[in-house]
């Protein structure tokens, strides 16, 4: 640092202890803060220019904290970080009046750019506490959005709701498998009615689950193939070979019942039997 | 919705923004539920394309008429590296990705109207049209 930036620092210092009070009650002005919040921002701001050091370790903390509260109070995080800018105004003011030559007016080119990285700072903070509750969510979302559910002794069904991208697919998967090896069952059942649109992409991830449970000795059947989801998928190309697909989840079940040799007589008391002997 | 749109493609959250937005301007136009699921796919597809081959890129959606016909027109554009074998791309089963190779011979297939433009180096335009009936 050069002698010149020096001193001006040192100007700008002194102007901000001396000054502290009118400083501050100008900044709750232009801030519409409570002046309490400020003064103890204030004072941490002159302790850490105070130890020389560059150390805005305590000032940052505040300023999460300010930030955390003020978004909390339901304001936008450019209004916190306007708030922090009121700062340097109320400090022009004082600078402006300063008669003692120009190093005030140098140093308060260094203060400006010191209560904009604090500024900054707040909008970071917003921003990362916004991006941890995204992901906590998208996290939440991939536990929520994948029930394995059992149907039947022997017989499981993933209902599969919405987009199904690589995550999610591989979290289906995971699931299923882990299912089918906890449960001992031999038949499992997709169910593809809350897909709205299945692409190339989707078929994929379906065709690869399919293949990784048969891996595993269970037989597939994909469910909930709609009349439009049907025609795509005929005129994208995909075929689903080998693999048993049915229109609603019902047709699935009775598809698993005869494989698995359970009979279901209907009539208004429906009565189910188990077959003794499997073939 | 009157005129158009445009969406910027940047990630996978993006392809799910298109898909919706083009279900519900091909709702509006009163295409039928076979061929909203068909536009919808087709631009699942090639919005995928534009992000896993070109790098991310844009799309716009715009609705046509042709005399009381009306249309959904889609205009995906892309800077990618393009696609040097144009023929070859359309063939289904080819794929440079590890996808099933039908996307795009898949989404010709979707629409009633197809032209894809690309030059190697600059990249990729698809446009796709699909008419009420």
């Amino acid at each position: 640092m050069s002698v010149h930036a020096d001193v001006a620092r040192r100007r700008i210092e002194e102007l901000l202890r001396t000054h502290e009070e009118r400083i501050v009650r100008r900044w709750a002005e232009i801030a519409s803060a409570p002046s309490e919040e400020l003064k103890e921002l204030y004072r941490a701001l002159l302790a850490a220019l105070e130890e020389g050091k560059n150390d805005l370790a305590d000032v940052r903390g505040l300023l999460a904290e300010l930030s955390r509260s003020r978004a909390r109070a339901g304001f936008a995080p450019s209004d916190t970080a306007r708030a922090v800018f009121g700062l340097k105004e109320a400090v022009y003011e004082i600078v402006e009046a300063d008669t003692e030559g120009v190093e005030a007016a140098r140093g308060f080119v260094w203060f400006s750019r010191l209560i904009d990285d604090l500024g900054l700072f707040t909008f970071e903070t917003y921003a990362e506490a916004r991006e941890r509750i995204i992901l906590d969510q998208a996290e939440q979302l991939l536990e929520l959005s994948t029930p394995v559910v059992k149907l039947w002794e022997g017989i499981v069904a993933v209902p599969l709701v919405g987009t199904l991208d690589s995550a999610r697919t591989q979290v289906v998967m995971e699931k299923l498998l882990q299912t089918l090896v906890e449960t001992g069952a031999e038949h499992a059942v997709i169910d593809i009615t809350g897909v709205p649109a299945v692409d190339t992409q989707v078929a994929q991830h379906l065709l690869k689950t399919v293949v990784a449970a048969r891996l595993m000795g269970a037989e597939c059947v994909i469910s909930g193939i709609r009349p439009q989801i049907a025609h795509t998928i005929v005129t994208l190309g995909i075929e689903f070979g080998d693999i048993v697909t049915k229109a609603s989840l019902a047709d699935a079940l009775a598809h698993a019942f005869k494989r698995a040799g359970i009979e279901v007589s209907g009539g208004g008391n429906a009565r189910v039997v188990i077959r003794a002997e499997r073939v | 919705m009157s005129g158009e749109r445009e969406v910027v493609i940047a990630g996978s959250a993006d392809v799910v923004g298109v898909r919706q937005l083009v279900r519900s301007v091909a709702v509006e136009i009163g295409l039928s539920l076979v061929d909203q699921t068909k536009i919808v796919t087709a631009a699942s597809e090639l919005a995928r394309n534009a992000l896993v081959y070109g790098g991310g890129g844009d799309v716009r959606i715009e609705i046509v008429t042709n005399g009381p016909r009306r249309g959904l027109k889609l205009i995906f554009t892309d800077e990618g590296p393009g696609i040097p074998d144009i023929e070859q791309a359309l063939t289904d089963g080819w794929t440079t990705g590890g996808g099933m190779g039908l996307g795009l011979g898949g989404s010709r297939r979707l629409v009633d109207e197809f032209d894809l433009v690309s030059e190697p180096g600059k990249g990729t335009t698809v446009t796709v049209t699909k008419w009420s009936r």
